[in-house]
């Protein structure tokens, strides 16, 4: 790969909507592009919600377009299990380190799923942010692109991984895989490597480390996926009883000093749009309390919200939670002041939905060599005008700033068209 | 046109961000509520701090200067470690009670207020604190007969202070404190003067 990339390859790193979004539009615009993605399938964390705002669909749809004009384009090249861990160089003259982890199984895979029948050792599932368990040889989801299977590294130098190899009819497992490092020349980069949840454990007074039944909104998003470890039942994680009443505390690590400084701007939606998912599993027993400092649905989103707040089974209340406790049978009580008339509350609930705060997913002062990219004070990643005003290091997406799916692909696109013109230049020169 | 300007201009926020310790903060309040939720004082509070805040906001000084409200707080600090904006409520809320009692218009009988005024006369007489003389006049700042019921009820904790040397029955006849008492008094009135001076206070009486 490395003989084949020049300083007029786009290198895309993050194969998120916003990854495959920028690459794909620099690619249909005849440019060389190298996407590289860490994870062993695209899709980013998109893949691993229930239903998009605003429209309420599937995040199939979008999905499944992506990959047939991934497919479609012969410029684009595909990396998964790859991570970018260094960047150095000049616009037109990139060197980026890249680590390709080890799948154990090569093109050959059908996707059979026999090597899982075979194989007993079990994993936490990484699509499911550990609430099940999976076997050790896996599909990382449905709608996993590439359609292959992985071995995990846990088992791939033991008994399980050669039952696993000697299942395989189709000569796809390959133990001997090794994790690589390779050096890739390109002549612009695209950072679109995303976002992760706050850690919630840091939010002591919520109790996430200490309560089953406080979940964060990235699980919760999993508990409603028929395909996901409660098979799409809104179930408590304590006794697996109906989760009827369900809070959602805002902000929960965003706009907070002792957390992270920055207002997420998607958690309010995600809200409202969660709130809708109760109805959706109990229809008129749902109950749904929102606690809010002040709801963010902005510009075209107010119609969402105004929708949400016609629902007579939603109800909001003007607080910032202050701490959260768990009575006898493991409900947890929320415990604050309304601000509308100062009205103290300790409301119980059947489980409580912490709106965690979205924070950049790879520390730029690790990948970037000194000065090479700046980033805000919050750690996202913002385009440097050099001295053509116009650097070779662009951000997409989460990558940039918190933004919502529509938002973007809009800036991924950006990206792209500003990587573009850095690579032509290195034409040029 | 500017007594229709003025009409709209807060200037009980300019007043407490000038006069008031801390009250350069009270703006940066967002009104989560954090703070009243977190207090361990509950429903005692007539105003919980993030009230207090907004009624700032809303120029409402009489209400908030005469409020028992500050003079609740214990200093806990709750508040302080959850609050998302860095508001250093604790201190604000001791610099609101310090402020209005400099005005004369905190509650009199706020037992607080009056704790606080004994504790203060007794400590800055010496430069020490007298556990005997301190006790004595909080325990009798209401009348003789309520004093005596008082000193009754926490006679297990008064025994057990003089027992381990925490109480020196002494101290009552004994002026004791530190050295230079002079030069302290010398020090605390040179602090006055400039504080007075800063917030443009009249003379003290
Ligand atoms: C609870 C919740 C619900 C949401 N619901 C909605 C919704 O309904 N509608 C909506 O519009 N938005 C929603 N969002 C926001 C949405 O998730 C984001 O807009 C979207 O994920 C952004 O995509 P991205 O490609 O920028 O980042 P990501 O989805 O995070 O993708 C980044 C990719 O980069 C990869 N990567 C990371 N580091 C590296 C590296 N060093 N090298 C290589 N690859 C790397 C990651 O593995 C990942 O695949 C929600 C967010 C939350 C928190
Ligand atoms: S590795 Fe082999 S057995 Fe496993 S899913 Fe792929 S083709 Fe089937
Ligand atoms: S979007 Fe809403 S919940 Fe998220 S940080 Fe901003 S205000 Fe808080
Ligand atoms: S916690 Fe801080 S920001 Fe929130 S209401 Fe109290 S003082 Fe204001
Ligand atoms: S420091 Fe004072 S105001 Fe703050 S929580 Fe404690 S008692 Fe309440």
């Amino acid at each position: 790969m490395s003989e084949v990339a020049t300083n007029q390859t786009i290198l895309v790193a993050g194969g998120g909507i916003s990854g495959m979004t920028a690459a794909l539009e620099a690619a249909e615009c005849g440019k060389e592009v190298v996407l590289v993605e860490k994870r062993a399938a695209l899709g980013g964390r998109v893949s691993q919600l229930y239903k998009y705002f605003p429209k309420m669909c599937r995040p199939h749809c979008g999905q499944e377009i992506n990959q047939r004009r991934i497919r479609a384009n012969r410029r684009l090249r595909v990396l998964t299990l790859a991570e970018i861990t260094k960047l150095r160089g000049a616009p037109g003259d990139y060197t980026a380190t890249i680590k390709i982890a080890p799948r154990h199984v090569n093109s050959n895979c059908t996707a059979c799923g026999d090597c899982a029948s075979a194989v007993s050792a079990e994993i936490d599932s990484p699509h499911d942010y550990g609430m099940r368990k999976v076997k050790a040889a896996y599909l990382p989801h449905n709608l996993a692109w590439p359609q292959r299977y992985v071995i995990d590294a846990s088992i791939a130098g033991g008994e399980q991984g050669a039952a696993a190899r000697d299942a395989c009819r189709y000569g796809a497992v390959d133990l001997d895989m090794r994790e690589e490092t390779i050096e890739l020349k390109c002549g612009a980069v695209i950072f679109a490597t995303g976002w992760r949840p706050y850690d919630a454990a840091k939010i002591q007074p919520y109790g996430y480390a200490r309560y089953d039944n406080v979940v964060t909104s990235v699980e919760f998003e999993r508990m409603l996926d028929p395909y996901g470890p409660t098979g799409g039942k809104l179930l408590r994680p304590s006794d697996g009883a109906e989760a009827k009443d369900v809070a959602f505390v805002q902000c929960a690590g965003s706009r907070d000093r002792n957390h992270l400084a920055h207002c997420s701007r998607v958690c309010c939606m995600a809200s409202l749009k969660q709130s809708m998912y109760v109805g959706e599993c109990y229809g008129e027993d749902a109950r749904a309390t929102i606690y809010y400092i002040d709801i963010r649905g902005i510009d075209r989103f107010e119609d969402f919200e105004r929708q949400v707040r016609a629902d007579e089974r939603v109800r909001f209340v003007k607080s910032k939670v202050a701490r959260i406790e768990q009575n006898a049978d493991g409900s947890p009580v929320l415990h604050g002041v309304d601000t509308h008339g100062a009205r103290r509350y300790a409301n119980t609930h059947d489980l409580a939905v912490l709106a965690v705060g979205m924070q950049p997913s790879v520390d730029a002062n690790e990948v970037f060599e000194e000065g090479a990219t700046s980033v805000d004070a919050s750690g996202f990643i913002q385009a440097r005008d050099g001295e053509n005003g116009n650097d070779g290091v662009f951000a997409a997406g989460c990558a940039a700033d918190a933004l919502d799916v529509n938002r973007s692909v809009q800036s991924a696109t950006a990206a792209a068209l500003r990587a573009i013109q850095v690579v032509n230049r290195a034409a040029r020169a | 046109m500017t007594s229709a300007v003025e009409k709209y201009r807060n200037n009980f926020l300019r007043e407490v961000e000038a006069n008031v310790e801390e009250g350069e903060w009270v703006k940066m309040c967002m009104q989560c509520g954090v703070c009243s939720g977190s207090c361990p004082l509950g429903d005692a509070w007539e105003h919980p701090p993030q009230e207090l805040f907004m009624m700032i906001r809303a120029g409402k000084r009489d209400q908030v200067l005469a409020s028992e409200s500050m003079w609740m707080c214990t200093s806990c600090y709750s508040c302080i470690t959850r609050c998302p904006r860095g508001l250093p409520i604790t201190h604000i809320m001791h610099g609101l009670a310090n402020y209005a009692n400099r005005l004369g218009i905190a509650p009199k009988m706020n037992p607080t207020r009056r704790f606080a005024k004994i504790f203060w006369d007794n400590i800055a007489h010496t430069g020490r604190v007298n556990e005997t003389k301190l006790s004595l006049r909080l325990y009798f700042m209401d009348g003789f007969f309520t004093g005596l019921r008082r000193a009754f009820a926490m006679r297990k904790v008064g025994l057990g202070m003089l027992r381990t040397g925490r109480l020196n029955p002494l101290g009552l006849f004994r002026a004791g404190g530190i050295a230079r008492k002079g030069e302290l008094r010398k020090l605390l009135a040179r602090a006055y003067e400039i504080e007075d001076a800063r917030k443009n206070f009249g003379k003290r009486n």
